[in-house]
């Protein structure tokens, strides 16, 4: 293979149809005869539902149909899980998973503001909206479970009574021997560390148009999912059809981050409104919808014991880990366990404890968003090795150049088992090398020199640093076909639907070389079923690496084809003919070149002869992962805080990582600066806040703060590459590893800006407040000593 | 997220408008720049069932100087306010206070006259014309009375303008040659409704005494407050770094703020002294005879 354009930071090619506002979501979608649908959902955080009276609704003008549980009774069917414990991690390691079915609607119990109640369909939006107005509902409130560690408890009420206690997920792991360990420490550090719940906001809000054909008996959707393959299979199974009778097409999507790769109740409701009534309808969901009720995210506390001895050799770690994952197990083990098998990231350390206990809540699920348990973990143990490096009096920096797993010690196996069952076994990278590379680009020597004559002005600055390690590319494949017209030109097509990654570039780049033909000549499509018939989606930092290497394998397959019939059209061994920039030639004979187009119009049967070859140009590819690939970062942030106002602000943010070979070094550099903003958004800003009721208190944009440009700094990236060992194409994923770190890195700085009061940060956001009534609390403590 | 059913009505004329609200009353809205009240209405929390645009009142939008005052029309968007005030001497306060309001594209819609008339408490422009002793006009079937701004604010997104009223003209006078300016404000993002804010005024006489010194606070209380006492406090006194201080820590104890979930009530008594402070620091080295800047620093 050539690499012509892989590792080039090629414009990407689908940014001018965006740019110029010519893309096409789902929500641009309108069929004749269209209806809209609106959803009335509950305002309560836990309640009775004794009586739903439509009635009212159902005579208003423009109404065509208000759905309940009862109306479709027949076809209600529980919502899809995910996460089941893989068998060979069960051998390994005792896990509880406890499971009840969500129904798309509630029966007779809401568990969440936002639980759908009601379905109207109407001529449109307006209509449908004022419908739900005209709704009588007889809600009994019931009392709401908020916190996740009293939920935790055996008094607490019981969210769902089958379970007898709220304890979704739990497990307790040991290696290596804690207790001793940390009792031989000569320093000890514990604290609680509280990551708040919030989540990806997608500029595009989720949405669903359905059509049902009644005389094929097939279903189409449009649906801006991550995972348009799974949703084929979960609404075939709702629908009872063939896989084949069910289409589902994610066209132009507007930003995922794992929000659009959860199961939802409108994507089956929508489809079933669409066929009661004949008639296609579309539901776009609006911001208020999507803060109540589109997956929510993060929100663990984290019990840290960690210990070193006088050196700053980490000895042990236990941590208990409470995870709140609102009112259903959606995501079985994914969460958690994603947590615990990312605690240890570079650390070099071998006696540790965890006891998880994963509980539900009244709240809107939880799923997976870009980072998926990581930035939750990597917040508890970094912060708690800033504590230690405090305790000790050693650099934090210097803490971890001791502890950091070595270069060559890699393969570097932890004795546990990850996600999938298989050894958790660190492939590549070099952790120290990325530390002092991050080091390096900020400076920080020169910024410890320069601290303490600032601090003396009155210019409170600090500098923080947050390490992980994560495992990419979850698999177990990715599909892709290969295809080339009679005009020569390629058409991929991938289950890795893009939600604005830059897929149509980058599988662009690893086609075109694979073939030998220019990047504009291919055409990448993703997003949907009827395009290629199996595929997984896009999510867990893993299309590049399973979707790539897919394509490599189908597009060399085609090659190979097109060679065996370039051999034969011109006459010659197939080691004798060159495949290059859409021509094809006689090694050696300049003038023997002839265009792709060509040859396959040559390989087509005419009156006059068969074809020189047969005209199968085209391969499918399921390039096998059975476990993930790791990447590794170092992330340092710089920051200034006034101690007046409590206001910090990002001076220098820079993040060093290895994600192996790089297909487009542009493309990885965006990935980082959106994951990091969506992180700092983390660290100080979002925060989805429930008052005792389980009441959101957070439903727009006017209280739920997302950063904007004005807020993010220049963000400065340093690329190493490590290639990976288990990939022919040696990448490793980075579409999250940008979100991971951030609250980590920006607390360990706020905290060391402070380091004259000598406050200790312990959860996210760091607002304004939150710093002002630490400095007022510890002044306040300083007086009273001096009294 | 869309508004409950309600009529539009689009005057052309001010007595069309008066008219327009006479027959409506309670049940009408009326419509400047509509970035407040359109997500109210979106999310359902306002649903007045006649809306009157009053943005195609020609004669309610315009920007004159006039014997000191400074007088805007009512529908003037905020980014014409902001462009006029660009290259005008004596007006660099407004500018500054014009530059915490929104972002580019809310300023584009908003409107001076809603921005006043909406009052909402932790908003720049009613704590600015506070500072300034300015008022509105308003016109009703009474006819048209010059309010001012002291009398203007009641409560929270409360006014004395009664609802057959329509604001017509806001009144803002010239800061005065010489007095200097600070405006301070703290937000959790760029263009957020502060969390505390302060716009200062202060002027001293050729022996570098403060004549007078004007504070007004936004978003620490339930309307705009001007605070008096440390203003008091500084009335002749020479403007030293202690003096600024002294009248700043007066600042706190006299309010009783909100909690909200972006910050408690003690972080904003806290905050709105610090802003006292500096916004009082800034004006006097701003000012023709101050001397904090100079010597006291």
């Amino acid at each position: 293979m050539g690499a012509k354009y892989f590792g080039a930071s090629v414009p990407r090619k689908e940014d001018e149809r965006f740019l110029v506002g010519d893309a096409r979501y789902v929500d641009d979608i309108t069929l004749a005869g269209m209806h809209h649908a609106a959803f009335l959902r509950s305002p309560h955080g836990h309640a009775r539902v004794r009586a739903v009276d439509v009635s009212a609704a159902a005579s208003l003008p423009g109404v065509r149909g208000v759905f309940t549980y009862d109306s479709f009774a027949r076809w209600m069917k529980p919502l899809a899980l995910f996460g089941a414990v893989p068998p060979r991690l069960a051998e390994r390691v005792a896990i509880t998973v406890k499971n009840v079915p969500q129904y798309p609607m509630a029966r007779d119990t809401v568990r969440y503001v936002g639980e759908i109640v009601a379905m109207v369909v109407a001529d449109n939006r307006h209509l449908a909206e004022n419908a739900l107005d005209a709704i009588e509902v007889d809600y009994e409130p019931l009392p709401p479970l908020v916190d996740m560690v009293d939920a935790a408890e055996p008094s607490a009420p019981v969210l769902h009574p089958e379970w007898g206690d709220n304890v979704a997920v739990a497990f307790k792991n040991t290696l290596g021997d804690p207790d001793r360990a940390l009792a031989g420490a000569d320093v000890t550090v514990r604290e609680r560390f509280h990551v708040q719940r919030y989540v990806g906001m997608p500029i595009e809000m989720r949405g669903v148009v359905a059509e049902y054909d009644r005389r094929a008996g097939a279903l189409t959707t449009w649906n801006n999912t991550q995972v348009p393959h799974f949703l084929q299979q979960g609404l075939a199974n709702t629908f009872e059809l063939p896989t084949h009778k069910v289409r589902v097409v994610a066209p132009d999507v507007g930003g995922g981050f794992g929000t659009k790769a959860n199961g939802y109740a409108e994507d089956v409701l929508v489809p079933l409104a669409a066929r009661e009534l004949g008639r296609p309808v579309k539901w776009t969901e609006d911001r208020r919808e999507h803060f109540m009720a589109a997956a929510h995210a993060r929100h663990q506390t984290h019990d840290v014991e960690i210990g070193a001895t006088r050196d700053g050799t980490i000895v042990g770690i236990k941590d208990r880990i409470w995870v709140d994952l609102g009112a259903y197990n959606s995501w079985g083990i994914v969460l958690p366990y994603n947590s615990v098998a990312h605690l240890l990231g570079p650390y070099r350390v071998t006696n540790l404890f965890v006891d998880v206990t994963a509980v539900v809540t009244n709240k809107m699920p939880n799923a997976p968003y870009r980072g998926a348990g990581r930035p939750e973990v990597v917040f508890a143990i970094e912060r708690a090795v800033d504590c230690l490096a405090h305790e000790l009096g050693i650099d934090p920096a210097d803490v971890r150049r001791r502890n950091f797993i070595r270069a060559d010690e890699l393969p570097y196996e932890i004795d546990m088992p990850y996600r999938d069952g298989n050894p958790l076994v660190y492939d590549s990278g070099d952790f120290p090398a990325t530390l002092e590379a991050a080091l390096a680009q900020v400076d920080y020597d020169a910024f410890r020199a320069e601290q303490p004559r600032l601090r003396a002005r009155g210019i409170y600055r600090g500098i923080g640093m947050a390490a992980y390690v994560e495992g990419t590319a979850v698999g177990p494949y990715e599909s892709a076909s290969v295809r080339v017209d009679l005009s020569g030109r390629v058409v991929v097509a991938t289950g890795a639907a893009s939600q604005g990654q830059g897929h149509e570039t980058t599988f662009a780049q690893v086609a075109a070389d694979a073939l030998g033909v220019p990047l504009d000549w291919v055409t990448v499509v993703g997003g949907d079923t009827d395009a290629v018939p199996f595929g997984v989606g896009t999510y867990a930092s893993r299309s590049a690496v399973t979707a790539g290497n897919s394509l490599h394998d189908a597009a060399t397959e085609v090659r190979g084809k097109l060679v065996d019939a370039a051999a034969k059209l011109l006459e010659v061994a197939p080691d004798d003919v060159v495949l290059e920039e859409g021509q094809i030639s006689i090694r050696g004979v300049a003038d023997s070149a002839l265009p792709l187009g060509k040859l396959v119009q040559a390989s087509l049967p005419t009156f006059a002869a068969p074809g020189v070859a047969p005209p199968r140009f085209e391969a499918e590819a399921f390039h096998h992962v059975p476990t993930v690939t790791y990447t590794n970062a170092v992330h340092v942030a710089a920051v200034e805080v006034d101690p007046g106002t409590g206001l910090t602000k990002i001076l220098r943010y820079v993040v060093a990582h290895d994600c192996g070979n790089v297909i487009n070094p542009r493309i990885v550099d965006g990935q980082i600066h959106g994951g990091v903003a969506q992180g700092i958004g983390g660290a100080l800003f979002e925060d989805l806040v429930f008052d005792d009721q389980a009441q959101l208190l957070t439903g727009s944009f006017l209280d739920y703060l997302v950063p904007t440009s004005m807020e993010i700094p220049t963000i400065e990236n340093v690329h190493l590459h490590t290639p990976s060992p288990r990939n022919p194409l040696g990448m490793k994923g980075v579409g999250e590893g940008g979100a991971i770190s951030p609250p980590a890195a920006v607390a360990n700085a706020i905290e060391d800006a402070l380091a004259p009061w000598g406050v200790r940060i312990t959860a996210t956001p760091v607002s304004p407040a939150r710093i002002v009534g630490l400095l007022a609390a510890r002044e306040r403590e300083r007086a009273r000593v001096h009294a | 997220m869309k508004p409950a059913p309600f009529r539009y009505a689009a005057p052309t004329t001010v007595p069309q408008a008066l008219e327009l609200l006479a027959q409506h009353g309670d049940e009408a809205k009326l419509l400047a720049g509509g970035q407040s009240l359109l997500p109210l209405m979106n999310f359902r929390l306002a649903r007045p069932s006649v809306v009157i645009d009053i943005n195609r009142i020609a004669e309610l939008a315009g920007i004159q100087q006039d014997a000191g005052v400074l007088r805007v029309g009512a529908t003037t968007r905020q980014a014409a306010l902001a462009r006029w005030a660009a290259d005008q001497p004596g007006w660099e306060l407004l500018r500054a206070a014009l530059g915490f309001v929104g972002h580019d594209a809310i300023r584009t819609r908003g409107t001076i006259g809603g921005n006043i008339a909406h009052a909402d408490p932790a908003s720049e422009l009613p704590a600015l014309l506070l500072c300034l002793d300015g008022s509105v006009l308003a016109c009703g079937p009474r006819g048209e009375r010059e309010v001012p701004a002291r009398e203007l604010f009641w409560g929270p997104l409360t006014t004395s303008i009664q609802p057959d009223e329509l604001v017509t003209e806001v009144r803002f006078p010239s800061p005065g040659s010489g007095a200097g300016w600070g405006f301070e404000e703290v937000s959790r993002r760029h263009g957020d409704y502060a969390l505390a804010g302060v716009a200062a005024l202060v002027a001293c006489d050729p022996d570098g005494r403060v004549l007078d010194s004007r504070l007004a606070l936004f978003g620490v209380g339930d309307t705009p407050l001007r605070a008096t006492d440390a203003e008091q406090a500084l009335r002749g006194r020479e403007p030293t770094r202690a003096a600024i201080d002294e009248a700043a820590r007066l600042v706190g104890p006299a309010l009783d703020p909100h909690a909200d979930l972006h910050a408690d009530a003690d972080y904003r008594r806290s905050v709105a002294g610090v802003l006292a402070a500096r916004a009082l620091a800034g004006a006097v080295s701003r000012c023709e005879d101050g001397r904090v800047g100079a010597t006291q620093r």
